[in-house]
């Protein structure tokens, strides 16, 4: 089985929310929430501060707490890269989910299921980029199969220095940055 | 100096900012007192009743029935997509405590009904005549025996249910202890005595009672000792969770109503009471129950309130 992840560019991402906007375009995400999001984090001392714009969303984990936590199986693995959904029809809205998720990827939707990023799966399966991908101007977005040692993600995450959030916590998340 | 600009900062979509309200520390409380009834209950149901009919034992599961079902309904208030709360028992999802909860739930109910009905209300007698033939038949040592067991082991899996459901949640650092099932477990043990204590119609039961609450005011201060020398020990970010106790936004009600006024207190007053120095009074057991459910409010509202600190190069994340 493939398993899908993410490699972003923080060196080419300018912050400008096309993916954001595509996102809530493509998969009609209601207004206030959204299942992407741009973090700007500035650290360091004066006069030697960096800073790192990034386009974050579920991490897609290996180990995924909200799946284990889910007390109707809604939360579940896709056969397809192992991607982390939810079953809208099979959620009851505990917010299990939502505490569980060192992330803070998940909001309840307002028909009451827990909603997320979903990798765009339906258009990956139809040979497409997901949204946010497809549209990024700086192309600094890239999905691929991180098993897979070609694909273009594994030859970026080989070849340049990268680092996940969190990984303190233990889930093994699946969207790496490039630094 | 670490400075974090998001899109994301809107208490719709970050959960940090809001996650549960107040029905799962009421749902939590009221589980937990339940739990600590079933445990009572069976044990006096094993030393053979010492308060004969007029037992508090008898008494309990008839409450514990109507405490059950507040707790039930807040639970069911919380939920987001309440038609769909059928799901829960359609599957069981081994790794998920709230699939645990929710079957062990679906057990408690008709035993705790068994049990009240080991010494039904004689109005129900009066109007229902089957039940009193029911109530000689569970009299019986064979299935006193059973129900004795039954509630005790129930009653522990529902008590450290009420925990786990917190502690298996690990991106909240605070709720990230094994220190939390025992802690609401004995929290939960400690409610039903005081309440006990305050129902019971035999004084000597009664006194009993006030002297088990003592045991578990005790045990539940040491555990809650155990879980912030735990985390004020531990990682940074089991640090800055017990920080919101220690200085933080969360140590007055903390440290004042759950502590203070809901343990050190009524402790003080039940152990002044069972060595006679003053009389009995109903302020301590009403203070072990206001605490009991502070704590909850308390450990819900903080642990979602903690979360992951970044310790890795760049800043960030969660």
């Amino acid at each position: 089985m493939s398993r899908y992840g993410m490699a972003i560019d923080t060196k080419r991402c300018v912050g400008c929310m096309d993916c954001v906007v595509a996102c809530k375009v493509e998969n009609q995400v209601p207004e206030g929430f959204c299942r992407d999001w741009i973090t700007q984090a500035l650290s360091g001392v004066y006069p030697t501060l960096s800073t790192e714009i990034r386009s974050e969303r579920c991490n897609h984990c290996d180990r995924p707490p909200c799946v284990d936590c889910c007390p109707t199986g809604a939360s579940h693995l896709h056969d397809r890269g192992a991607v982390v959904l939810v079953d809208a029809k099979l959620c009851i809205g505990c917010k299990a989910c939502l505490a569980s998720c060192p992330y803070g990827a998940r909001f309840i939707h307002p028909q009451g299921y827990a909603d997320k990023c979903t990798f765009c799966i339906h258009r990956v399966e139809e040979g497409l980029e997901p949204a946010c991908v497809a549209v990024c101007p700086t192309r600094c977005m890239h999905l691929g199969d991180l098993d897979d040692p070609n694909s273009e993600v594994s030859r970026l995450l080989a070849s340049r220095k990268s680092h996940s959030l969190l990984p303190e916590a233990g889930t093994g998340p699946r969207i790496h940055y490039l630094e | 100096m670490t400075e974090i600009v998001s899109t994301r900062a809107n208490p719709l979509v970050d959960p940090s900012l809001h996650v549960w309200g107040p029905e799962i520390p009421i749902y939590l409380f009221l589980g937990g007192w339940v739990a600590g009834m079933m445990v009572l209950s069976g044990l006096f149901l094993r030393r053979g009743r010492p308060g004969g009919r007029r037992s508090v034992c008898c008494r309990l599961p008839l409450y514990g029935l109507t405490l059950l079902t507040g707790g039930m309904l807040a639970l069911f208030l919380d939920l987001e997509h309440k038609l769909y709360v059928w799901r829960l028992y359609v599957t069981w999802q081994p790794l998920s405590p709230m699939s645990w909860g929710a079957w062990i739930l679906v057990l408690v109910y008709p035993a705790l009904l068994a049990t009240a009905l080991v010494d039904p209300p004689g109005m129900l007698v009066t109007r229902v005549p089957a039940v009193a033939a029911v109530s000689t038949w569970l009299a019986r040592p064979g299935p006193m025996r059973f129900l004795a067991w039954t509630n005790l082991t129930l009653g522990m899996a529902l008590g450290f249910y009420t925990g786990i459901l917190l502690s298996a949640l690990g991106a909240r650092p605070l709720w990230s202890s094994a220190l939390l099932g025992p802690l609401f477990l004995a929290s939960g043990l400690s409610a039903a005595a005081a309440f006990a204590h305050l129902v019971a119609p035999d004084r000597e039961e009664s006194r009993t009672m006030a002297r088990a609450d003592n045991a578990f005011l005790t045990i539940e201060l040491g555990l809650i000792a155990l879980l912030v020398i735990g985390l004020a020990t531990a990682g940074e970010s089991q640090r800055a969770a017990a920080a919101l106790v220690l200085g933080g936004p969360y140590t007055a009600v903390f440290w004042v109503l759950v502590v203070g006024l809901g343990i050190a207190v009524p402790l003080l007053i039940q152990g002044l009471a069972v060595s006679h120095r003053i009389a009995h009074t109903p302020l301590a057991p009403v203070l072990v129950l206001l605490g009991g459910l502070a704590l909850r409010f308390v450990i819900v509202s903080a642990g979602q309130a903690s979360h992951w600190v970044r310790t890795s190069s760049l800043a960030g994340g969660g």
